[in-house]
């Protein structure tokens, strides 16, 4: 493609699949204790 | 659903639903404001009169690529989510947060929990109380394998031994519950010896270190109660934990306020001094404290995330292995779209618990009588609010449904919607802005990193 560039196609609605197995951390015991991103927590699977 | 935005000259695109993330030309950035779906097969008319600084060619290339990604699912694609979110319902309790320490040995001036006891007077967890948490989390943790229990306070350093038995207990129950437990700790530093030191480095799979950055600027609100600042004390101590640390995570963690607004250059002193996992939370409190950032700071705010992202960027690109918190962000592996739907999960995966054995939904609920969910001592429990907890999802908060951040923040922090907005299903404002922000600059670098 010449007009736009694909930084990234993972789609996430794939990782439905394999999901909510909740072994992941929960987000407020990883480094701020006041508010909640998620999206930098680690998957387990 | 799509965003845009540009940022440190890049124009880049969002696929909401998809994750997808694409940066385009100036044709291509414009054209996607007269998208709509469903595609003719050619290029409408209006679009070229809209677009006329471009050629002809350009604007039927661009509109074919534009067609190619609607096609491949992967932009403007569809929201079909809502069945994922019916499967959410309560799950297991696998996350406590002790509070072994309704005490703190400073006072810093801008403490959620008052001086460390939150608002309910001095009193350190005892053993058997403590036990008993852990019972309860075993429990009720049914068929989940990794356990978290994070020693918090007030400072957890003041009940260190009641930590160290509390621990080996722990670990005596592993083998028979077939549970792993992982402990983090929130420290001030202050009591921080070389025997507290090996103790975490060897069974804390994450400790958080409390410093705001430069001296002065930690020094203002990181207090002893003679006025002092902390900073001198704490600072040796927290470089020989780290360099024993041999890799294990851990976070310097510091609040930023309305008087440090130019937090940059704290994450980079911090940077300076060795550690390389650091953290900067803004102080959202009550309006009208002074230190609390508001709405008019938010451009300042802006700016500061912008000229961080730029330093971030600068790292990467040296090979430096500096981590920012809130830029670190996994496009192709993060976690999956039930924990993205329903983020912190208090209340439901994860619970608080005091000195005095009872239960509320995080840390920051603890003390508000009205969220108090039962007690580990007489086991009781209030399933109500626990289902209550459960639906808090970014589909069952109006704002956040239709919030491109949606999946990225996944419906901020319920005890800060409920302290600042009166409900956990209403977001609030300037914790949602900086967000967004924040999420605008991490994707930034990403993109910049991709060329
Ligand atoms: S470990 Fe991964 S799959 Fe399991 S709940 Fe967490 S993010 Fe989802
Ligand atoms: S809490 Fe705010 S930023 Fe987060 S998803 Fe909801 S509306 Fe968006
Ligand atoms: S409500 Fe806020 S403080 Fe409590 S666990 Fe969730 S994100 Fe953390």
């Amino acid at each position: 493609m010449k007009h736009i560039k694909i930084v990234n196609k993972a789609n996430l609605k794939e990782t439905a699949h394999k999901g909510g197995c909740g072994e992941c951390q929960a987000s407020c015991q990883s480094a701020c204790k006041t508010s909640c991103t998620v999206a930098n927590q680690k998957c387990e699977k | 659903m799509i965003h845009k935005f540009t940022l440190n000259d890049y124009k880049i695109v969002l696929d909401v639903n998809s994750g997808a993330v694409f940066e385009l030309d100036d044709c291509a950035y414009k054209m996607l404001d007269f998208i709509d779906l469903p595609l003719p097969a050619e290029c409408p008319k209006d679009i070229y009169i809209k677009l006329k600084e471009f050629s002809n060619d350009e604007i039927s290339e661009t509109y074919s690529e534009i067609k190619e990604l609607v096609e491949q699912g992967l932009l403007f694609s569809k929201d079909d989510y809502l069945p994922f979110v019916e499967k959410l319902g309560t799950a297991p309790i696998k996350s406590m947060c002790l509070n072994i320490a309704h005490d703190c040995n400073l006072e810093c001036g801008y403490c959620f929990a008052s001086q460390g006891d939150f608002g309910h007077g001095r009193k350190l967890m005892t053993y058997e109380v403590g036990k008993k948490a852990l019972d309860f989390l075993i429990e009720n943790s049914a068929d989940r394998y990794n356990l978290e229990v994070d020693f918090f306070g007030g400072e957890p350093l003041m009940n260190f031994e009641v930590i160290k038995k509390l621990v080996s207990y722990a670990r005596s129950l592993e083998k028979k519950h077939n549970k792993n437990f992982r402990f983090t700790l929130t420290t001030n530093g202050v009591l921080l010896n070389d025997e507290k030191i090996d103790f975490i480095n060897k069974e804390m799979s994450n400790v958080v270190l409390s410093l705001d950055g430069r001296k002065e600027i930690n020094d203002r609100f990181r207090c002893f109660q003679t006025g002092k600042g902390c900073y001198d004390i704490v600072l040796p101590k927290f470089q020989k934990l780290v360099a024993e640390r041999g890799g294990k995570e851990y976070y310097v963690r510091g609040t930023y306020t309305r008087f440090n607004l130019d937090f940059s250059n704290d994450v980079e002193h911090l940077f300076a001094l060795g550690f390389d996992q650091v953290s900067i939370e803004p102080a959202v409190t009550e309006k009208e404290l002074p230190f609390s950032v508001r709405e008019e700071d938010l451009t300042r705010i802006f700016k500061e995330y912008e000229k961080l992202a730029l330093l971030m960027l600068e790292n990467k690109k040296q090979g430096k292995k500096l981590n920012f918190f809130h830029f670190m962000l996994d496009l192709e592996q993060g976690p999956c779209v039930y924990k993205r739907l329903r983020g912190c999960s208090c209340g439901n995966e994860y619970i608080a618990v005091t000195p005095e054995g009872d239960i509320y939904p995080c840390h920051q609920f603890v003390g508000i009588e009205e969220k108090k969910m039962g007690s580990v001592l007489s086991g009781e429990f209030d399933n109500k609010l626990k289902v209550d907890f459960a639906s808090a999802t970014v589909y069952s908060k109006e704002e956040c449904k239709k919030c491109w951040a949606k999946f990225y923040c996944s419906g901020g922090c319920d005890a800060n919607n409920y302290l600042y907005e009166g409900s956990i299903k209403l977001p609030h404002t300037i914790s949602c802005e900086i967000e967004k922000k924040r999420l605008e600059c991490a994707i930034m670098i990403k993109v910049a990193l991709a060329q």
